[in-house]
Order: structure tokens, then C-alpha cells, then sequence
């Protein structure tokens, strides 16, 4: 699948405001300007924008604790979503999700999830609705090599195979759920096999080649529009931070995030390849990174500057409407 | 007036808002029957036959058998109400809330306020709930007590057929994820329910007998019970108003408030245990709201802090009888 330079260049610039988003978060959160619990996307973004660049439209996807990539490469405003990090009225959930729950359903996308495994089963319910519409829409859950051990994934899966439904089960081995490997949490030798074993092809990508996840990703995506059911997208990709912010990373072996960050980075791989084939010059790659950092800098400004939610904002939007008489 | 049982009145109420809006569908365990097999598919309508008929009305694409999966089975209800859709969930038993309490209390509950006030999840999630079959631990209880606390969900507990078809069309059509607990005990009861389409507001209660001695509010199955305990006063003097709140989120407290204030005297009556219940929380808000028109202490006439048990001798005595309800009202009257 060949993409065009629009096409490359939007695709760059998707993953680089992921790394920058994420890197800023970082560095915020360490100045103690950002509360709460937050988990980076840092080192996957190719994942992230290699499956959702084939979205469009009524498609949908739903993320995970380690949500912000997989909103931003599905269109989420990052200013919004900067906002909402600070816990500001102005943020995309009014403040009231942060990290773990940014979304914004009326363009495709059903949330981050706070809860492992949590997102699959609507996914599947997402890609329902796209059949009885008669839509060729489907829907994409993104699950960490933690999420593939939940029993709600399993279900998910099944159900998903039982009733034909164009869901798209993206795994993304990062190799530690938490702290704790994949060599110890999943008992079998083989994820891709047992993945398969639920009945439905899964394609293999290396997660730190855009390219490679496009491919594997079109794939999936166009057996599913073509009504043939769910397909999965299993990339390996390691992340460049802890589970969450201040995660002393015990777990790592020596060198390891240093080897990470220096051999298995997608941004120097696309870089290097496009600037290789001439498809792209560095200068324009250096231009919108440039761009990116001005729009990560204006959110960060602008996420300073906004209002802060009161006391009037805590009981709304519980629910559309709520007739207790009294209470 | 047609007569129907409240099984009836629920199937009726499903084929007609099917009809009406193609939108909405039902999903579970068995909703139809039979897929799969060389028997007939749409045999079963669900296992109390509460969706008998749609299948072969409706087709297997909005009458959507399932594996026994309950977690994918509302995580799908909840995903397909997020991208458009109005399903109808049936959880079979309101005990396997167990299975996907995440889904609905982490999940669909709370969709709306996470994400801002930016999303609807006009979801149903029936179940059939309460004792009375011998059908023991896991097949026995409420379950509504403890979904009534949990902020994002409408909690439905009707009492009769009628009152069962009315809302479960507001259910349906409501924005808010809705959990509809069908006491099993009364799916074989009949009353007068009209051939056509209506519905009952959330957050009004039912006021089925008046009376100026005491308030008794009951829920679900209790409400026959209470009324049947009340009658049986009648010729001591004593009457009553009794109140069915049908829904228990979102609540009409000001109904309750308003006959404790006239009365002076409560009683409150659930089939599910005493701790953090129902009854519990409807004896608070009328000692916090309505504590200087009490005459007498509140009664609580509930379970017992047990599971429900098998044995029909010990299930009959879990259940707050008849008796036991007339010995509250009596004894707040001394």
C-alpha cells in the first residue's frame, strides 16, 4: 500500500504530536502542574496512526488507560485534550474525565478506559450497530499484552467471531502489563496463535515501523468492511516510559530503555525511510516538527489560561435527564 | 380491559417499541433459542419466555442470541447505544450481576460524566430478580438495592403487568442507561393492561391504597404484600397509605416525604437484606427530612443479613410475609 506525500506528512505529523503531547504531559506532571494517575504513549506511536489513518468517518475506536495516542491519531482536539489533562472546564470532558478518559464519541472515538480490558466488549457493540445499520464501518479496540488476559477480552472476542461483526482487535504487546513481563502473564509461548485460535486472522506488525503496521492494519480493516467478520492487529513495540508517570521501572533490564529510545524509536525509522526513498527531505519533516512543537506549546499556554471548573459544575451531566422528585 | 400477565405485558411492550423504532433490539443468552441447532431457532424466547416471538418478528439481526458471555453482553448493549442504537439487554438472572458489574457500574454508569456531558447511552438492561422459587443463593436475589446506589443508572422495579409495560417504553425510550429488574415471582401475575402503547414517568411513585395511620413504602414483589398486610387491617381501624415508588433511581421522595408528614408513621418493606438497603435508605432520608412528624420509630421490614436460602421452608421465612409486614404496622401503632 503506497501512501502519497500528503499522506506521509500527515502521518508524521500525527506521530510526532502524540511524542510531543506525551513528552510535554511528562514534563508537566514532573513540575507538578498536572494531578492524577497518568500512563504514556511514548515509543507506540506508530501503532496508534498506522491503524487509524485507515478511520474515517462513523468508524470507531476505543483505547485504554494508556489512551492519548490513540486519541489524538483518531482526530481528538489536543488542545482539548491538554486542557483536559489540567483539569480544566475548557478540556474536552469539562474536566471531569482527565487522562484516563478522554473521548469524544460524536467523532468516532468511545474513550480512553480506566479499566484493563474494559473497551472490547463495546467495541464489539460499536461493530454491531455498524451491521445492523448496514454500514461498512467497524469498530477498533486497542488492548495492551495486559488487556489479552482479562475475561472480557476473551468474551469479546468470541462474540465478536459468533455474530460476524466488524470489530478490530489491535494488541499491542509493549511486554509488561504493569510490572510484570509477558514472558510470565501469558502462559502460552504464541499470543498471535491463541489470539487466532478464537477464530479470526490477525496480522503481525512491527510496531516500530509505521509501514509495516499500515499494511497489517489495512489488511484487518478491509477484511472486516468486506463482511467478513472480526480481524486482529498484533504489534510489538516497547514504551518509552514506566506504566505511569514515576514508575521507577524496576522491571527493566540494564541498557534497556536506553537501547529502547536509541534502536527502536518510529519517528528516527520513518524518518530515515522516507528521507532514504527521497519521498521526503529532512527540511520538511523539520518543518512540521516545528509546527507541532508550536501547537503543543499553545495547548500547554492555553491549558494554563483556562477556566477551572466550580462547585455549579460537579452534579451536571450524571445524566440527560433525572426526575427524582425531591431528593 | 385485556387482562395480561406481566410476562405478557413485557413481550408486548418489546414487540411494540421494535416495531415502532428500528433502532432497538434485544441481546442475551437464549433471547431466541435453538441457533445453532437441528431444533427450531427462536425456540426459547429467553428462559421465563419474556422475548418469545421476536425472532421470528424481528429477524436474528434485533433479536440477538449471545454465548454466555454477561460482560460482552452489556459491554455490546452499552457500544451499540454509544454508536446509535437502543438495545435491550436481558441478563437472565439479576445474581449475574456479578459477571459484568464492571461493565455496568465502571462503564456504561458513568460514560456521560467522564466523558462531559458529551455522550448518551440509551440502554435497557433487563433482569429477572427476587425469591420465591426454591432457586436458592445464586438465583434469588434483588440485586436493584444495591444498583439504586450507583450514580449514572436508573433503577426500575415494577410491582404489576401494568405498571411492567408502561415503563419499560419509558425505559427504552429514556437516554440514560436504564437496569429493569422484573421480580420473577409476579412474571405469572395478571392485571387489566391495555392492547396499546403508553408510558409511566420515572420518579413518580404509585400510591395503591390511602390512609392517614402509617406510610408503608414497599418495592417490587413487597408491594402485593404490603397491600395484602394492609387490607387485612382494615377491620381494626387502622389504614394506610402504601407507596411503589417503581422507580428507586431516580426516587420520588417527595411522595414519601409528604404521607410520613400526614401520618407520623412509617414502614419500609424489601425482599433484600438490611445493611446499606433499600430500607435503610428510605428510613434515613425520613429521619433526616421528616423526624419531627414521627410518632413512633421507623420499621424496617426486610430480609435478614443472610444469603437467600434453598429450602422452601427457610425461603418462606426470609421473605418478609404478610404477618410480619402487619406486625410492623401494628407495632408502630402502639
Amino acid at each position: 500500500m503506497s501512501l502519497d506525500k500528503t499522506a506521509l506528512a500527515r502521518a508524521y505529523r500525527q506521530m510526532k504530536t502524540i511524542r510531543e503531547f506525551e513528552e510535554r504531559a511528562h514534563a508537566e506532571i514532573m513540575n507538578g502542574q498536572i494531578a492524577g494517575f497518568t500512563h504514556l504513549y511514548t515509543g507506540q506511536e506508530a501503532n496508534a496512526v498506522g491503524v487509524c489513518e485507515h478511520l474515517s468517518g462513523a468508524d470507531t475506536i476505543i483505547s485504554t488507560h494508556r489512551g492519548h495516542g490513540h486519541c489524538i491519531a483518531r482526530g481528538a482536539d489536543v488542545k482539548g485534550m491538554m486542557a483536559e489533562l489540567w483539569g480544566s472546564s475548557a478540556g474536552l470532558c469539562k474536566g471531569k474525565g482527565g487522562s484516563m478518559h478522554v473521548a469524544d464519541v460524536d467523532n468516532g472515538i468511545l474513550g480512553a478506559n480506566g479499566i484493563v480490558a474494559g473497551g472490547p466488549p463495546i467495541s464489539v457493540g460499536s461493530a454491531l450497530a455498524a451491521k445492523q445499520k448496514g454500514t461498512n464501518n467497524v469498530a477498533v479496540s486497542f488492548s495492551g499484552d495486559g488487556s489479552v488476559n482479562q475475561g472480557t477480552c476473551f468474551e469479546a472476542m468470541n462474540l465478536a467471531v459468533v455474530l460476524q461483526v466488524p470489530a478490530i482487535f489491535v494488541i499491542e504487546n509493549n511486554y509488561y502489563s504493569e510490572h510484570t513481563s509477558i514472558n510470565y502473564a501469558v502462559g502460552c509461548d504464541d499470543l498471535k496463535a491463541r489470539t487466532e485460535g478464537f477464530g479470526f486472522p490477525v496480522f503481525v506488525a512491527n510496531g516500530v515501523d509505521f509501514f509495516d503496521v499500515h499494511e497489517a492494519a489495512g489488511k484487518a480493516i478491509e477484511h472486516a468492511r468486506a463482511g467478513n467478520g472480526p480481524a486482529g492487529v498484533f504489534c510489538e513495540q516497547g514504551r518509552f516510559h514506566g506504566h505511569f508517570v514515576g514508575d521507577p521501572q524496576g522491571y527493566r533490564g540494564e541498557g534497556e530503555l536506553d537501547r529502547l529510545r536509541q534502536d527502536y524509536d518510529c519517528l528516527k525509522h520513518f524518518r530515515e525511510r522516507v528521507t532514504g526513498t527521497g519521498e521526503m527531505s529532512h527540511e520538511e519533516l523539520d518543518a512540521i516538527d516545528a509546527e507541532v512543537m508550536a501547537l503543543i506549546d499553545e495547548a500547554v499556554s492555553a491549558a494554563r489560561a483556562a477556566p477551572r471548573p466550580t462547585a455549579a459544575d460537579l452534579e451536571t451531566d450524571v445524566y440527560i435527564n433525572y426526575a427524582a422528585q425531591g431528593v | 380491559m385485556p387482562q395480561k400477565t406481566m410476562r405478557d405485558a413485557i413481550n408486548e411492550a418489546l414487540h411494540q417499541e421494535m416495531a415502532a423504532d428500528e433502532r432497538v433490539f434485544v441481546i442475551g443468552e437464549d433471547v431466541a433459542g435453538g441457533n445453532g441447532s437441528d431444533g427450531t431457532v427462536g425456540c426459547a424466547g429467553g428462559v421465563f419466555g419474556v422475548t418469545a416471538g421476536l425472532y421470528d418478528k424481528f429477524g436474528p439481526l434485533r433479536c440477538v442470541d449471545t454465548p454466555i458471555s454477561e460482560s460482552a453482553i452489556v459491554g455490546a448493549a452499552a457500544g451499540a447505544a454509544l454508536s446509535g442504537m437502543r438495545p435491550v439487554a436481558e441478563i437472565m438472572f439479576a445474581d449475574f450481576i456479578g459477571v459484568c458489574m464492571d461493565q455496568i457500574f465502571n462503564q456504561m454508569a458513568k460514560f456521560r460524566y467522564m466523558f462531559g456531558g458529551k455522550s448518551r447511552c440509551p440502554a435497557v438492561i433487563r433482569f429477572a430478580s427476587g425469591a420465591g422459587f426454591s432457586a436458592a443463593a445464586q438465583h434469588s436475589q434483588s440485586m436493584y438495592q444495591i444498583m439504586t446506589a450507583v450514580p449514572g443508572l436508573k433503577v426500575v422495579v415494577p410491582s404489576n403487568a401494568y405498571d411492567a409495560k408502561g415503563l419499560l417504553l419509558t425505559a427504552i425510550r429514556d437516554d440514560d442507561p436504564v437496569l429493569f429488574f422484573e421480580p420473577k415471582a409476579l412474571y405469572q401475575e395478571a392485571c387489566e393492561v391495555p392492547d396499546e402503547p403508553y408510558t409511566i414517568p420515572f420518579g413518580e411513585a404509585a400510591m395503591p391504597r390511602e390512609g392517614d395511620d402509617v406510610t408503608v413504602v414497599a418495592f417490587g414483589q413487597m408491594v402485593g404484600r404490603a397491600a395484602a398486610a394492609i387490607d387485612g387491617l382494615e377491620d381494626q381501624g387502622i389504614t394506610c397509605d402504601l407507596i411503589d415508588p417503581r422507580t428507586t433511581s431516580p426516587l420520588d421522595a417527595d411522595t414519601i416525604l409528604e404521607s410520613v408528614k400526614a401520618t407520623g408513621r412509617l414502614v419500609v418493606v424489601d425482599e433484600s437484606p438490611p445493611r446499606c438497603g433499600l430500607t435503610a435508605d428510605i428510613a434515613a432520608m425520613a429521619a433526616d427530612r421528616a423526624f419531627h412528624s414521627l410518632k413512633a420509630p421507623i420499621k424496617q421490614v426486610c430480609a435478614p443479613h443472610t444469603p437467600v436460602p434453598f429450602s422452601p421452608e427457610l425461603e418462606a421465612a426470609y421473605v418478609p410475609s404478610v404477618q410480619k409486614i402487619q406486625a410492623a404496622i401494628l407495632e408502630v401503632m402502639r
